[in-house]
């Protein structure tokens, strides 16, 4: 696919987005929650190319928003919360992956599941500083210094999460083509020989962690900062499980794939909950198994197989 | 001449093996030497110990007068040595392309971060080489799609385009159908000749060995057997009888694998 074609793309899913949350107002809350997830996923796409996967990586989501909810007594600014909040999460990434890019496959993702447990533990049992389970309820921030209307400030944050979106999507498009990206797929393929071209896998792959830290921490400031409120639960392993289960969903393929597949992810969700209460995970695992067995290049797969026959036809 | 690589009192065992006992060897610059010996012999051992993959027991290894055990294989490669591997070590999901522009990317970096790989410095260089080894053709195709061949030159293209001062090279030939074995030699003496890399290469089939080395070294039982011309080693008496066994020189040891377990 051109890169025209792309951008095209990226902009059409941009006003789609806007045009959604703007013609059904509640659907404002679930997109940015959506594309905050989709951020994260982003994260996973990465270093799934280098054929690992992590399912530890609430960790980094849960560390910005908890980040988020304790900065925002000292200096309740969205525009300076957020960036801090994410370095925080990167930071914390490259001190973790230091030590997890040692590993490969199930170890590298058992790990990093460990440590985001031994996170979740300490934010439930420190109860005098994270409230435990119970959260933190976020004051409301200003937005470049003006406090919004709680319907304004929602505008904000869709848009704030929007723009990430398109940033970090065509930052990790020319990410994956350079011979950063390239040597990332060579890991999956021939680590050994990545070594003797006189490259490091490790640092790679390092590389490659940290940035997907940082947009795990973009969409965690983003999710606290609209949901006002955290808990424990981000950092539980069913919400990493969640950014693999959506990045499998959405596919691997293309940086279209983790928003695609958290936006599609989320509404099936809600409305799920909505119409069968008591069994839309239920849906949500046999929408999964049905992608994996027909369709394992995911949602964007299927779309561009789908665009591929039109334009043949 | 002067000595490139140089070897003293290498000595490794896996279990009661003694892949080397006591190994001294001089690569000199700018020759091709052949290494050649039974299976099993520890010659693939010297490649990964030179190359930093395998740590000996006792012994040294320098490189241009500097010590190099104990370095890791991507700072020894950065040093000056490349090897190829016995079994093709491609990039399987990138094309031939890919996997040259890589290597080139690999010795050029550190890299700006968001240019794409097959930017035209990277492209250009990497289609030259490919040219050079006679697979410009196959660019396109993902490598693991290529046949024996096409695999093995690429992956002694990926070596070459780190523009080595040594190449090791681990059976070049092995697996390569009998018809093209030649062409394939041709076409390796040519490339290395022109971008004068020194050249060690373990082989099995004595009529490569006889066309394309300049000196011999035959491994047996962890020493250093035999070393010398290949006119002189090939027709040494015992060399024939205890490493060839009774394949003369000029049997064009079959194809691939079976055939090069045959000729030793």
């Amino acid at each position: 696919m051109s890169r025209s074609t792309e951008i095209l793309l990226a902009l059409i899913g941009a006003a789609l987005v806007l045009a959604l949350a703007w013609a059904v107002p509640w659907l404002r809350f679930v997109m940015t929650i959506a594309l905050a997830k989709g951020l994260a996923v982003l994260g996973i796409l990465l270093l799934l190319r280098a054929g690992q996967v992590s399912f530890g990586h609430a960790l980094y989501l849960a560390f910005a928003a908890y980040a988020v909810a304790f900065g925002a007594s000292v200096v309740p600014e969205t525009l300076v919360l957020l960036p801090l909040a994410a370095l925080g999460a990167a930071l914390l990434g490259l001190v973790v992956g230091l030590f997890v890019v040692r590993y490969r496959e199930i170890f590298f993702g058992m790990l990093n599941l460990a440590l985001s447990m031994v996170f979740y533990s300490v934010l439930e049992k420190f109860y005098a500083i994270t409230h435990g389970t119970d959260g933190i309820r976020l004051p409301p921030t200003t937005f470049a210094g003006q406090t919004l209307s709680n319907e304004a400030q929602g505008w904000a944050m869709l848009v704030l999460a929007l723009l990430l979106s398109l940033g970090f999507g065509a930052l990790i498009r020319a990410y994956l083509a350079s011979p950063m990206g390239q040597a990332l797929a060579g890991i999956k393929t021939r680590e050994t020989r990545l070594e003797f071209m006189g490259i490091s896998g490790r640092r790679v792959l390092l590389a490659a962690y940290v940035l997907s830290a940082l947009m795990a921490g973009c969409g965690g400031a983003v999710l606290a900062m609209t949901t006002r409120h955290v808990t424990p639960a981000l950092a539980y392993w069913t919400a990493s499980g969640e950014l693999v289960f959506i990045a499998i969903l959405g596919g691997a393929g293309s940086v279209f794939g983790p928003f695609l597949g958290a936006v599609a992810y989320e509404l099936t969700r809600v409305y799920a909950a909505a119409l069968v209460a008591d069994a839309w995970q239920m849906i949500l695992g046999l929408v999964l198994l049905l992608v994996i067995l027909f369709a394992p290049g995911g949602l964007w797969g299927m779309g561009r197989a789908l665009l591929a026959r039109r334009r043949s036809a | 001449m002067s000595v490139l690589l140089s070897a003293r009192g290498l000595r490794i065992a896996f279990g009661g093996l003694k892949a080397a006992d006591g190994i001294d060897l001089d690569v000199m610059e700018g020759e091709f030497l052949a290494i050649i010996g039974p299976n099993g012999a520890g010659k693939t051992t010297f490649i990964n110990m030179a190359t930093g993959y395998l740590r000996p027991q006792a012994g040294s290894i320098t490189y241009d007068g500097q010590p190099i055990l104990g370095l890791k294989p991507r700072r020894i490669v950065k040093a000056g040595i490349a090897r190829s591997f016995q079994l093709p070590q491609l990039f399987t999901e990138h094309t031939v392309l890919e996997n040259a522009a890589l290597a080139i990317a690999a010795r050029a970096g550190p890299w700006a971060p968001l240019a794409p790989l097959l930017q035209r410095r990277f492209r250009a260089e990497a289609e030259e080489l490919l040219d050079r080894f006679g697979l410009l053709p196959l660019a396109d195709r993902r490598a693991d799609a290529l046949n024996e061949g096409a695999r093995k030159l690429a992956d002694i293209a990926m070596a070459v385009a780190l523009k080595p001062r040594l190449l090791l090279m681990d059976e070049p030939t092995s697996g390569v159908a009998s018809a093209e074995k030649m062409a394939v030699v041709e076409t390796l003496t040519r490339v290395l000749r022109d971008s004068r890399v020194t050249a060690v290469f373990v082989e099995h089939d004595m009529e490569v060995v006889a066309r394309f080395a300049d000196r011999v070294a035959v491994w047996g039982q962890g020493k250093i057997m035999a070393l010398g011309p290949p006119q002189q080693i090939l027709n040494d008496p015992a060399v024939l009888r205890d490493v060839i066994g009774v394949a003369p020189v000029g049997d064009g040891a079959g194809t691939g694998k079976e055939g090069a377990h045959a000729a030793t």
